[in-house]
């Protein structure tokens, strides 16, 4: 037994231990033509550096930020059209707008990228081509920081609704009806049905989705930031997350030394979180610890 | 007896028919936009900008992407290929794992499965990672790269687990063994059998994953040649030079020929077919899948 599950935990062994060893390079200034320890150290040089400019506090305060709104509008909205359409008994209308609503997911962020530029493209972008119609001045969206806060966050949505959405639902089909129908013998209305059982009753899975996502809460979406602002520097100050900034340092300024402190101090942050808030779930409530 | 509809639920049902269509037109309504944009003319489009509904019909962009098929094909070709071997092989090593993590009789099962967890909650980041596989592993510009960083992660394994351990009993286990069976072949007989739907959402996850990667392209390969097809379709929107390099491939110069508006449109189209094609089909099993998935809590 152990043989098949060997490839798995040697691919894992290469593909995510090993390079746990390479935390080392964070406090070297590497270059590609040394090997690993030849590079001359430097101790915390690297980290002082993001601390002082003021990069890690901006980059942290952008991917939590971020991350916090698309876990609660993300949700908030899941659980409302999940229950919305729970409530309708059209048969086909439900198969049809589900499978609408879920569509975005399975594009990929490439073709988001294209989607955002033909609307938002200065000269002959959808947005622009609708304003003029109007009679009003064209927008520059992409010399605009403040806008890409709620673009990126309406485009989150958009891409994950249906996902979350399905979640729900299924959650929702596991409902009994019999508290529904003694509900409904009582007097209860729709609305009071909805909030005092179908609400309750997601909680569970709000939880589970909830603590998933908490786990992951300083890894940005990097798909979704690098494809919708690449490398337009104008809106880095809204913009930029951990991970984009980490893909920069390796792929534009060969900065390594500092792309990996960046991400070392992502991964350690990150367990950090997610340790306590494991720890707080477990006092509160053991059923839903993570581990 | 009809059913009869109190005031309260004539309201909700209102709201839910407006949201839903809301939002159903707003998922649809970029799509259409892209198909609109890729039908027009470039000059139209130049002038006039995108439109929900072309200002002038026209099929040139669709017609310049496949001036050179043989460089979009080969993108094609390099993507499904790395999605079906990918595909199978991480399945296979999945589905293995899976179900030897779900056996209550191996005794490092705690272990390993942490083992394997302790990947979401820590890791070295992407520099080394980079690093390892340029460096070490020597895997710069293969095409081995496109496969095997994304062949398993940890989420599907657990998700494979859970499948097994509730669509397998586990007297199936000791009644195979019982009947003389290896560790494998009840593997292989009983257990990839009953968890079908489990397999069919992994498999699709996976596939999904491998078929809109634009990401490795962008940090191993610097062969144009390998480039996965929605890399490739980056660089379209991205850059003028890929009308130069294209022509450089084929050794014909069309340094004049920047790709148009319409261009990419059509490109982002040819990229997105295939999925548009399958998604009714596929979509069906993912809802299924992920249903079950859920329920089990």
């Amino acid at each position: 037994m152990f043989l098949m599950l060997l490839p798995t935990l040697i691919f894992f062994l290469i593909n995510s231990y090993f390079p746990m060893i390479g935390i080392y390079y964070a406090f070297t200034q590497f270059d590609f033509n040394t090997s690993m320890f030849n590079a001359p150290f430097v101790g915390l040089q690297n980290f002082e550096f993001l601390w002082k400019s003021g990069t890690l506090v901006k980059l942290t305060m952008n991917t939590i930020g971020y991350n916090v709104a698309f876990i609660v509008l993300g949700n908030v909205l899941a659980i409302c059209c999940a229950i919305l359409l729970s409530e309708l008994n059209g048969k086909w209308f439900k198969k049809i707008s589900q499978s609408v609503l879920f569509l975005p997911y399975f594009v990929s962020f490439v073709i988001l990228s294209v989607i955002v530029y033909n609307m938002f493209n200065y000269d002959s972008g959808f947005l622009n081509t609708m304003l003029l119609q109007l009679g009003l001045n064209p927008v520059d969206v992409y010399s605009k920081p403040w806008a890409w806060i709620f673009l990126i966050i309406i485009f989150y949505l958009w891409k994950n609704l249906g996902y979350s959405m399905v979640i729900y639902l299924a959650a929702i089909t596991g409902i009994s009806d019999e508290y529904y129908e003694a509900a409904k013998i009582d007097g209860a209305n729709i609305f009071q049905r909805i909030w005092y059982i179908t609400v309750p009753m997601l909680k569970s899975t709000f939880v589970v989705l909830l603590l998933f996502a908490l786990g992951s809460i300083m890894k940005g979406q990097f798909d979704l930031f690098y494809q919708l602002i690449g490398n337009n520097g104008l809106l880095y100050n809204t913009t930029d997350i951990l991970d984009t900034y980490v893909y920069r340092s390796l792929k534009v300024t060969f900065d390594v030394g500092m792309a990996t402190a960046a991400g070392v101090y992502q991964s350690l942050f990150g367990f950090i979180l997610i340790m306590t808030v494991n720890y707080i779930i477990r006092k509160i409530n053991d059923d839903y610890a993570l581990f | 007896m009809p059913i009869q509809k109190d005031n309260y639920t004539r309201l909700l049902h209102s709201i839910a028919y407006v949201v839903i269509i809301g939002l159903s037109v707003a998922c649809l309504l970029p799509f259409l936009l892209i198909i609109s944009a890729s039908l027009t003319s470039n000059e139209s489009i130049i002038r006039d900008g995108y439109h929900l509904i072309p200002g002038q019909f026209s099929l040139e962009g669709y017609k310049t992407v496949f001036i050179f098929p043989q460089e979009v094909l080969r993108a094609y070709a390099v993507t499904a290929c790395a999605t079906v071997i990918g595909t199978t092989m991480g399945l296979f090593f999945m589905t293995m794992a899976g179900y030897v993590l779900a056996r209550k009789d191996f005794k490092y099962r705690n272990g390993c499965a942490f083992y394997i967890y302790f990947t979401t909650l820590f890791g070295g980041g992407l520099v080394p990672w980079y690093i390892m596989i340029t460096k070490y592993l020597g895997l710069l510009d293969s095409y081995a790269v496109l496969v095997l960083p994304g062949l398993m992660t940890p989420f599907l394994i657990i998700l494979m687990k859970n499948f097994v351990k509730s669509a397998v009993p586990e007297e199936l286990f000791d009644s195979g063994k019982i009947d003389g069976a290896g560790d494998f072949r009840i593997y292989w007989q009983i257990v990839l059998k009953l968890s079908m739907p489990g397999i069919a959402t992994v498999g699709l996850f996976l596939a999904l994953y491998y078929w809109n990667d634009w990401f490795t392209s962008s940090l191993f390969i610097n062969d144009t040649h390998k480039y996965q097809l929605q890399f490739y379709l980056y660089n379209v929107i991205n850059s003028a030079q890929f009308i130069a390099q294209m022509g450089a491939g084929t050794g014909v110069s069309l340094a004049t020929e920047v790709p148009t508006e319409s261009t990419k449109m059509a490109m982002a189209i040819v990229v997105t077919g295939p999925i548009l094609l399958l998604y009714p089909f596929v979509q069906r099993y993912f809802v299924k899948g992920l249903t079950i998935g859920a329920v089990k809590g």
